[in-house]
């Protein structure tokens, strides 16, 4: 296996090995620069998948390789953003975005003499995700979806190699979800970092990854790989086409059967 | 806009009224001065007694202040340390839940063999009534972290020290500083408590004093003295607790 992030025949229980098995035999392999999507029925362990590719938590029995590294605590190349935007709200949007430039080397040796140059960065950065002059604004005066745009602004603020996404969009309405989708559609063919996104939602998931991951049932593993196909940059209107529907249709139809045989 | 401006008028109309209302009553049954006085006959001890109100005050803010100084820096460190560290927490917890069951009146008689009647013993009390609050406040609002917000930053490498320094206590001062009003409250019911039973001056020996010579306007002096020390006390964390987080106190502004 030779990915930028390979999970090799992982077998991971709660509590310290003695509880629920979350995980057992997922092998999968994601290539650098790959938009993956990993999908499956709820419950299915595809949270626990975030904190091992991250180093949070290590699995009982198998191997976890980021960037050619065993991964035996944090890895300091992802960035990660979960469905609660989690700013902080004594902070300002900016000084949120900022947060991992005060925790990463070696941001966090150079943030003090170099202050001017990645504060440019971090507003350039709420200007990609549409937030332009909002950095100033604390997190509570935003709505959802512009704290969401935020919170992807703090994942990559320190040019991770890796982000890790756990459901993002999840608690948006339709329309932010479709303009977010966008952004981040945009973000990775612009840096081109390799994403692992977690989600419940096939359209999502068909219309930005290249590859989508459809897990079993607890306890999780991988039981198909889709190569989605479609020539980037896609348009929005893409969700409406037949093929794309098709697809989703198919990944709906794995997972109903993962969820059957649970 | 009328409405408005009897919101704003109310809390002065219901206190004079309040007053008016005793003042009737108490002329109007002739109620003797020992049982109840009016707030004229209060007033004119006030005016009497001055000199010995003022300084049995200012010895009362005295002891409360320091005891509860002394209830800020050991409930922080020691909600820091409980939240911190699981372990402490589960060592401490139980304790802490016992000694706080005691009632404080129960502890003054040990400090006064310990310390002696007079000041120490007032100030112990309100520090270790006031100190409690402040101890969970700030352990809650370390261990109420977001999941989240933890995984994000450990993600990206930081430590402990990180977390606690850049989410835990920034995340737990609202905690903290809305501790503090209870812990003046309870400060202030601490050391007149033991100046009551144990010593040779403040607010709460004068109330004795007083009492054993029938001078009961003195004694309702010496109430009014503690409401209006007390509202003061509070009045001054709530500012504080304004100032200092009012990021948390967002819904009011919007």
């Amino acid at each position: 296996m030779t990915g930028f992030v390979d999970l090799n025949n992982i077998r991971l229980a709660y509590d310290g090995g003695d509880g629920t098995l979350a995980l057992d035999g997922l092998t999968m392999a994601v290539q650098k620069g790959e938009f993956a999507a990993v999908v499956g029925p709820s419950g299915c362990g595809k949270s626990t998948l975030m904190k091992l590719a991250t180093g949070l938590i290590r699995p009982q029995a198998g191997t976890v390789e980021v960037a050619g590294k065993e991964v035996d605590g944090p890895v300091s190349v992802a960035g990660m953003a979960f469905q609660n935007p989690s700013m902080l709200p004594w902070r300002t949007t900016l000084k949120n975005v900022m947060l991992p430039l005060e925790i990463v080397q070696p941001h966090r040796r150079r943030l003090k003499s170099e202050y001017e140059s990645y504060v440019a960065r971090a507003e350039s950065l709420l200007e990609v995700v549409g937030l332009k002059g909002f950095g100033d604004k604390f997190p509570w005066q935003l709505s959802g979806g512009m704290q969401q745009r935020a919170n992807l602004c703090r994942a990559l603020i320190h040019d991770p190699a890796l982000l890790m996404l756990d459901e993002p969009f999840g608690a948006l309405d339709a329309f932010t979800r479709e303009e977010l989708w966008q952004v981040m559609r945009d973000l990775h063919a612009e840096k081109g970092f390799t994403v692992i996104l977690v989600t419940h939602d096939l359209r999502e998931a068909v219309f930005l990854a290249d590859r989508v991951f459809v897990m079993s049932a607890r306890p999780g593993r991988i039981i198909v790989e889709r190569q989605v196909e479609f020539p980037r940059p896609r348009p929005i209107d893409l969700t409406y086409d037949g093929d794309f529907n098709d697809i989703v249709h198919e990944l709906r139809g794995h997972i109903a059967e993962a969820r059957a045989a649970a | 806009m009328t409405n408005e401006r009897w919101i704003k008028a109310a809390p002065w109309l219901w206190t004079i009224g309040l007053f008016v209302v005793w003042e009737a009553a108490c002329k109007g049954l002739d109620i003797a001065v020992f049982i109840l006085p009016a707030p004229t006959d209060i007033w004119a001890a006030i005016v009497k007694y001055w000199s010995p109100i003022w300084k049995n005050s200012l010895q009362t803010l005295f002891t409360t202040t320091v005891g509860f100084l002394l209830a800020v820096v050991g409930g922080l460190a020691l909600g820091l340390a409980i939240g911190w560290s699981r372990a402490i927490y589960a060592g401490l917890y139980p304790l802490m839940i016992g000694f706080n069951s005691i009632p404080k009146v129960a502890v003054v008689p040990i400090l006064v063999i310990w310390f002696g009647i007079g000041t120490v013993p007032a100030v112990l009390t309100a520090f270790l009534i006031a100190f409690f609050p402040i101890v969970v406040n700030v352990a809650t609002g370390l261990a109420t972290i977001e999941p989240e917000m933890e995984d994000v930053l450990r993600a990206l490498g930081a430590k402990k020290m990180d977390i606690m320094l850049k989410v835990g206590i920034p995340r737990s001062m609202p905690y903290f500083f809305g501790s503090l009003k209870i812990a003046i409250t309870l400060a202030f019911v601490g050391s007149v408590i033991s100046e009551t039973v144990a010593a040779n001056a403040g607010i709460g020996h004068m109330m004795l004093a007083a009492q054993s010579q029938f001078n009961v306007p003195l004694v309702w002096a010496g109430l009014v003295a503690l409401a209006v020390l007390g509202i003061v006390m509070y009045a001054a964390m709530a500012w504080l607790e304004m100032r200092m987080t009012g990021w948390a106190h967002r819904s009011g502004r919007n």
